[in-house]
Parts: C-alpha cells; sequence; structure tokens
C-alpha cells in the first residue's frame, strides 16, 4: 500500500507539506485483536508503518506498550494519533518526537556466513561498532547489537561485503527523556 | 437439606430451592442483560449458533423479536429503532453467513454514528478456526466496520461484556458494536452481573467542552459580519436538547443556518432562518452562503466530501469554528481555527451561557447587509421544476406527499439515489430523529427494513419509505417482515425505471452512454405488493398522485407499495459536479453542457 501523504481529502492531490519521521508511543490493554486493530487502522486509512515493536509492559494490568515509527505530514500525524485515540482498548497515545527529547534504539541480530578471514575482518567491524558476539560456529557468527537504527545500518552496510549475512532486527522502542512517564490517566481523562 | 430449602424458599420464592438468583446459562445472561439495557425490541434470524439464545427468547415476554428475512434488513430495522428513538437498536443474527450478511449495515451503522448493538452467534469455542459449518472469523470481518467488537470466551465475562458494549455504542460519537457469542458459552452456566455491579468502562470520552475554547468561538461569532451555521447529524445524536439548543442559538443570533443531509431535522427547516440543505444537491443559496461567509459554525458535521466539494475552494475566506465530539474528525480534511471537542448539547449551552453573559449582539448593520446579500440567492429559486404535462415529475409527488402528509406525525426513511436527494430537497422536517437516511454508505435497500424498525418503535405514526425502483429490490424481501407483523409502512416509489443517479452521472460524466443503468425487468409493484400480502398502489398522471396519497394513509395493519410513475429524464439539481467549489453549481439542464461538465482529473472522482 502506497502511504497516504495527502490532506486526507478525496478532492486534492499531492502533499501539502514535507513528510517527517515520528515516534509514537501507545499504551493499549493487552487483549487479543489488540494489535489487528492498530495494524488495521494504519493499513485501512492508508498510513505507513517503518516500525512497530510491542510487548507487556505491566503484567498486573495486562498493559502492553507499542512503539510505531510512521511517517507523514503534520496534519496526518495528528490525525493518526487521533484514530489510534478512538480505538477503546488504546489507553494513552503520545507523540515522543513533538513531545521533546527522546531514547531510540533497536535489537538487532547479525549472522555472518564466511572464511576465517570474513569473520575476522567482521570482528573487528564489530568491535568498532559495539556489537557482541552471542554464537559461533566453524563457518559462522553472529551479532547481537542494541543501538539506533542508523548505527545498526551502518553495521549491516560495513559488514556485507564480507559474507553472506541474516539480519533479523527488532524495530525501535523508545522512552522519553526525563520524569515524563506513560501511564493509564488518572485524574485527567482520555479525549478520545 | 430440608431446612436449607424451607429457607431458600422464603427468600426468594420464585427461584428455584438452593440457587443463586444470579447463576444462569450464558443464554439467559444475554436475554438478562438485555433487558436490563432497556431493549424492548430486537431484530433478528435464528440459525446454529444461536438457538440457545432464541430458546432463552421463548422463554420470556419482555423483549419482542422481529424475525426479517435477511441478516441485512436486521442491521438496517435496528437502526431505524436507533435512529427514530435515540436508543441503542440491537439485532441478533447467527454465525457465518448471518454475521457477514450484517457487514453491510454495521459499516452503514459506523459511517452515519448510529448506535446499534450486534449479537452474532459462533461456533464453540473448542471448533474457533476449524473451518467449523458456518464458521466466519466475524470479529476479524468486522474490526475495521464497527466501533468495537468482542468475541466472548468465558459465561462469567457475558453480563460485564454486553453492559461494556451498550456504554461504548451509546457514549462518545455513536456507532455499532458487535459481540461474538460462541455456542458452548450460550449453554454454559455462569453469574449474571447487573450494570452496576459491572465494572465502570474505562472509556468516557469528554462531552463537555473545554470553557476557553467555546469563549473564543463565541468571540468570534460576534465579530462576525457574514456568519453561517453549519450543523449535522451530531445535533441529532446529542439528543433532541441539542436541537432545542441549537434553535436557540440561532434565533438567538438571527445568523443562517444551513444542515447536512445527516442532521436536517434538528433546526426547524420551515423557518426563514434555515437555508436548506448544503452539498452536492443543496440549495443555491446554502451553498453560496457556505462559500461567502466570513465565520462558519460547525456544529457535529464533518466536512464529507459531500459536503465541501473541492478543499482548496471550499469556503475559502472563512474562519472556522468546528464542534465535534471525535477528536479525530477535527482537521481531519479541512483546517479549523477554533476546534472544540464535545458534545452538541453540553457546547450549544455552553456557547448560550456566554452569548447571553456577555451581552453580545450580532453586528446589525453587516448581518443586514449579509441577508440581503441571500435573499438575492434565494431568488433564483433553486428547486424551481415545472409539472406540465401528463407525466408526474419527482419533486412534484414529494411536493404532494409534504402537503398531504404534514398534519401527521410522520418519520421518513429513504432508498439512495435521486428520489432520496428530492426527498432531501422537497420534504420538511420540523424536529429531530424524523428522517432516516443512509447519508456517508449510501446503501441502497436501506429505507424498507429502516422503516420496519422505525414503524416498530412508533406503532401510531405515518412512517414513510421514500424509494427508488431499483434500490427497492435490494431488500424487498423486508415487505414479509411488515406483512407478519402488521406494520402499515409506505413504500413510496418514485418509479423511473432507470437506475436514476447513476444515470445522470452518466449523462454528465460519460457522454450519456447509458451502461447498465437502465432495469430491462421491472416487477408489477402493484402485483407484487399483492403478491406479499400488503397494498398496491399507482400513480401515472399528476392527478393521481393525491388519490394514492390518500388511500395508503386509509390502510393501517399492512404494509403498501406506491408505485409512483414518474419522468424518467429528470436529473436531480442543483448540482455540484465532483471536484468543483460551491460557486460553480449547476442550476439546471439549461445549464450544462452535457457529457462536457466535469473535466479532466474531477471525472476521476467520486
Amino acid at each position: 500500500m502506497s502511504p497516504n501523504t495527502g490532506n486526507g481529502s478525496v478532492y486534492e492531490e499531492g502533499t501539502v507539506e514535507a513528510p517527517k519521521r515520528n515516534c509514537l508511543a501507545v499504551l493499549v490493554d493487552n487483549e487479543p485483536g489488540v494489535l489487528a486493530r492498530v495494524v488495521g487502522l494504519f493499513s485501512g486509512r492508508g498510513y505507513n508503518i517503518e516500525s512497530l515493536t510491542v510487548d507487556e509492559v505491566d503484567h498486573k494490568t495486562h498493559l502492553s506498550r507499542i512503539t510505531i515509527v510512521t511517517s507523514g505530514p503534520p496534519m496526518i500525524i495528528k490525525q493518526i494519533e487521533a484514530q489510534l485515540g478512538r480505538l477503546i482498548p488504546v489507553r494513552q497515545v503520545v507523540n515522543l518526537t513533538v513531545q521533546g527529547k527522546f531514547v531510540e534504539g533497536c535489537l538487532a541480530y547479525i549472522k555472518l556466513i564466511g572464511n576465517f578471514d570474513q569473520r575476522d575482518a567482521a570482528k573487528q567491524i564489530a568491535r568498532r561498532l559495539g556489537a557482541r558476539i552471542v554464537d559461533t560456529t566453524d563457518t559462522t557468527i553472529m551479532f547481537e547489537m542494541t543501538e539506533a537504527t542508523h548505527k545498526i545500518e551502518e553495521m549491516i552496510d560495513a559488514l556485507r561485503p564480507h559474507g553472506k549475512l541474516e539480519v533479523a532486527r527488532t524495530g525501535s522502542v523508545a522512552m522519553a527523556s526525563g520524569e515524563a512517564v506513560l501511564e493509564l490517566p488518572g485524574a485527567e481523562r482520555k479525549t478520545a | 437439606m430440608q431446612k436449607a430449602t424451607a429457607k431458600a424458599v422464603k427468600a426468594e420464592p420464585a427461584a428455584s430451592p438452593s440457587q443463586n438468583p444470579a447463576q444462569m446459562t450464558g443464554a439467559e445472561i444475554i436475554i438478562r442483560a438485555l433487558i436490563d439495557q432497556g431493549v424492548d425490541t430486537i431484530f433478528g434470524y435464528p440459525g446454529g449458533a444461536v438457538l440457545p439464545i432464541y430458546d432463552a427468547l421463548f422463554k420470556q415476554n419482555s423483549i419482542t423479536h422481529v424475525l426479517v428475512r435477511h441478516e441485512q434488513g436486521a442491521a438496517h430495522a435496528a437502526e431505524g429503532y436507533a435512529r427514530s428513538t435515540g436508543k441503542v437498536g440491537v439485532l441478533l443474527v447467527t454465525s457465518g453467513p448471518g454475521a457477514t450478511n450484517a457487514v453491510t449495515g454495521l459499516t452503514d451503522a459506523l459511517l452515519d454514528s448510529i448506535p446499534i448493538i450486534c449479537l452474532t452467534g459462533q461456533v464453540p469455542t473448542h471448533l474457533i478456526g476449524n473451518d467449523a459449518f458456518q464458521e466466519a472469523d466475524t470479529t476479524g470481518i468486522t474490526r475495521p466496520c464497527t466501533k468495537h467488537n468482542y468475541l466472548v470466551r468465558d459465561v462469567n465475562k457475558l453480563a460485564a461484556t454486553i453492559h461494556e458494549a451498550f456504554h461504548v455504542a451509546r457514549t462518545g460519537r455513536p456507532g455499532p458494536v458487535l459481540i461474538d457469542l460462541p455456542k458452548d458459552v450460550q449453554f454454559a452456566d455462569g453469574t449474571y452481573q447487573p450494570p452496576a455491579v459491572a465494572k465502570q468502562s474505562h472509556y468516557q470520552p469528554q462531552t463537555v467542552p473545554d470553557r476557553a475554547q467555546v469563549e473564543r468561538a463565541v468571540e468570534l461569532m460576534a465579530a462576525s459580519e457574514r456568519p453561517i451555521f453549519y450543523t449535522g447529524g451530531g445535533v441529532i445524536n446529542a439528543g433532541p436538547r441539542a436541537s432545542e439548543l441549537l434553535t436557540e442559538f440561532v434565533r438567538l443570533t438571527g445568523f443562517p443556518c444551513t444542515s447536512t443531509l445527516m442532521g436536517l431535522g434538528a433546526y426547524p427547516m420551515s423557518d426563514k432562518l434555515f437555508l436548506g440543505m448544503l452539498g452536492m444537491h443543496g440549495t443555491y443559496e446554502a451553498n453560496l452562503a457556505m462559500h461567502g461567509c466570513d465565520v462558519m459554525i460547525n456544529i457535529g458535521a464533518r466536512f464529507d466530501d459531500r459536503v465541501t466539494g473541492k478543499l482548496s475552494g471550499f469556503s475559502p475566506n472563512s474562519k472556522k469554528i468546528h464542534v465535534d465530539i471525535d477528536p479525530s474528525s477535527i482537521n481531519k480534511t479541512v483546517r479549523v481555527d477554533i476546534p472544540v471537542v464535545g458534545d452538541a448539547a453540553s457546547t450549544l449551552e455552553m456557547m448560550i451561557a456566554i452569548w447571553r453573559e456577555r451581552g453580545y449582539k450580532a453586528k446589525a448593520e453587516p448581518l443586514a447587509k449579509w441577508w440581503q446579500q441571500i435573499a438575492e440567492w434565494q431568488k433564483t429559486d433553486c428547486l424551481k421544476y415545472k409539472q406540465t404535462g401528463g407525466i408526474i415529475k419527482p419533486q412534484y409527488a414529494l411536493e404532494r406527499l409534504r402537503e398531504l402528509t404534514k398534519d401527521k406525525d410522520t418519520y421518513i426513511t429513504t432508498e439512495v439515489g435521486q428520489h432520496q436527494m428530492w426527498a432531501a430537497q422537497f420534504l420538511r422536517f420540523e424536529k429531530p430523529n424524523r428522517w432516516m437516511t443512509s447519508g456517508g454508505l449510501g446503501t441502497m435497500g436501506y429505507g424498507l427494513p429502516a422503516a420496519i424498525g422505525v414503524q416498530m418503535a412508533h406503532p401510531d405514526a405515518l412512517v414513510v419509505d421514500v424509494a427508488g425502483e431499483a434500490s427497492i429490490l435490494m431488500n424487498i424481501q423486508e415487505m414479509t417482515t411488515a406483512v407478519q407483523y402488521r406494520l402499515p409502512v409506505k413504500v413510496f416509489i418514485l418509479n423511473n425505471q432507470w437506475m436514476g443517479m447513476v444515470r445522470q452521472w452518466q449523462e454528465m460524466l460519460h457522454g450519456a452512454r447509458y451502461s447498465q443503468s437502465y432495469s430491462e425487468a421491472l416487477p408489477d409493484f402493484v402485483k407484487l405488493a399483492e403478491a406479499f400480502g400488503g397494498v398496491g398502489l399507482r400513480a401515472e398522471k399528476p392527478e393521481d398522485v393525491d388519490r394514492v396519497i390518500a388511500e395508503m394513509m386509509k390502510v393501517t395493519d399492512r404494509p403498501t407499495i406506491i408505485d409512483v410513475c414518474v419522468d424518467a429524464k429528470e436529473n436531480c439539481f442543483p448540482m455540484i459536479p465532483s471536484g468543483k467549489n460551491h460557486n460553480e453549481v449547476l442550476l439546471g439542464p439549461g445549464e450544462q453542457a452535457i457529457g462536457n461538465v466535469i473535466k479532466g482529473a474531477g471525472g476521476a472522482l467520486v
């Protein structure tokens, strides 16, 4: 599906503002179908998902936290936030990019299949870029890396000439800097 | 044992000995929950996966079940019931095809924000995912076409889920909610929780608006010179009080008021401050006033593409206030200057209070000039038509319907197409909840089942489905339902033998190549009505119209089909062609260069 970059009108073509990468943190009830609701919203309305990660973060209250990286002009991003807020199991939506400073990273496993020299070269690249060796065999070496997305890209690009690669990566997780906490609304009510 | 039995009998004479009265089967819990939610009527169709619920229905007298002939009919009937009463409508259908047949109705309710609850049967929990007989992934299929849905796997969560479903359906921006009920859960024994005991839902949307925003809005209104109220279905959904407040506020300010298709009746249409409906087939004065205004006050409307036309040319020089209960409606397509999140009634109440407290008055001189301008536009008489010769004009038939039913307690439903737009233009709605039409989804086949839902809720009222001969055939089977329950609904067909709106677009856009829009073989609607056990009437000449309307109103115990043979060539005007601005409206056949009206990119638009 092509990303919806317009202003939502069936009568206008093209985009008014340039699309921008945004990182959203979403707190949801961990119930069956909740991920399908979120993903279906994005595909149904033609929004773009660059990455999505999810896991339960509070086992007592069964709350999951979804981190979604999306891109679009500001009007569409606001629309995405409002549409997410409309889903019943969605409890909180925060746009970390708009809110302020935040940290963002993802986890990657990268396996290289190659001869001794190739594996040795890979080791040196890993040392330079801060990846850990987590598994080795006679012909392979596997790295684990927890870093910002562009650093992982850099690692993959650097390794590519040295053998056959397999890559598994999580997509971004992110958290706001400072005392801001994404939690259930207490005194203030959700406005969706 | 003996003692215990005696005790139990004393405490609860009706209950069987040593049994907790809150203990019952899932099916009984469902019925009990519906009763506690105030449901008196449900629309449904039985099948294997809902037999336990139908068995529980059989053993009670609180809820009337209306047996429809197709599940789509059940959904639209529930919508008609909901829209004419302000209550939540309920339908009960079986698994698989029962659920998939209801999907159109659910989508219709989603787009028009109508609160309905759809109960669907499901195969037993242990068979889910096995491609069992009449199994469908109902929650999966209906996720995008409901406000929310549930699959209940635990009988002890059943009551709380149903109560929450009603809360979600009617709270905030209303909408359809589906509950999927596996058959084993219907049979299992569980505990019933009444609504007061069930855990409160976290879903509590904001209904009271932010006062500072409302103050800014009212300030802007007071400073306006060419204002207009643009009101929508949100006013009707906020309850009759919102319509009263709207009427009060419009009259207090003396501003002109227009309404979307969905909002008709929220403001009395015969009032002199009302400019008629706006949008693609709205009045000339309403659309030009929208185009030329300096302050637009949108209450509960959503800048639908049928209203705005080309966005870049939509009301280019106005400051816009948008009151909506759904934050996602704000700034979705049109950027507004003052967004207000709140329901129409609370917001209007606050607006009136602020207007009064601050002693605001409309700027008399500019407003008078604005009204003069509007009066100029009104002189165009954009809805004029000529009833000449021996062929009935559809507009004439509707005007006669309006005249001859104006003293009656009347509810109107429609199908979709030209007749629907003419009905919106030529009928008059003075009160909310009197006009039921498929606005957002444009569902042909909506009107007859919706009329059945309305008539069930208002047995003594005059309920008319204004129909086209093509639309009516999409749910004609519901005639049998109307006959079974002796419902005197009137199906008023404007029969032009064409899918009129399709034909009109083909004429304007596709060089008058009428591809598949002519119904080569139509039934004899009079005989059809009689075959169903209803009454059939036909008007072929203008002088027949009054007679058939008088005759249809005499029928009180069965449905009537009125086949009004109208001019097949008539088009619906005014019309803003797709992709055009409000000030580029076509007023009538004289103005159109056929086949040439919509050029270039506009032709690709719907």
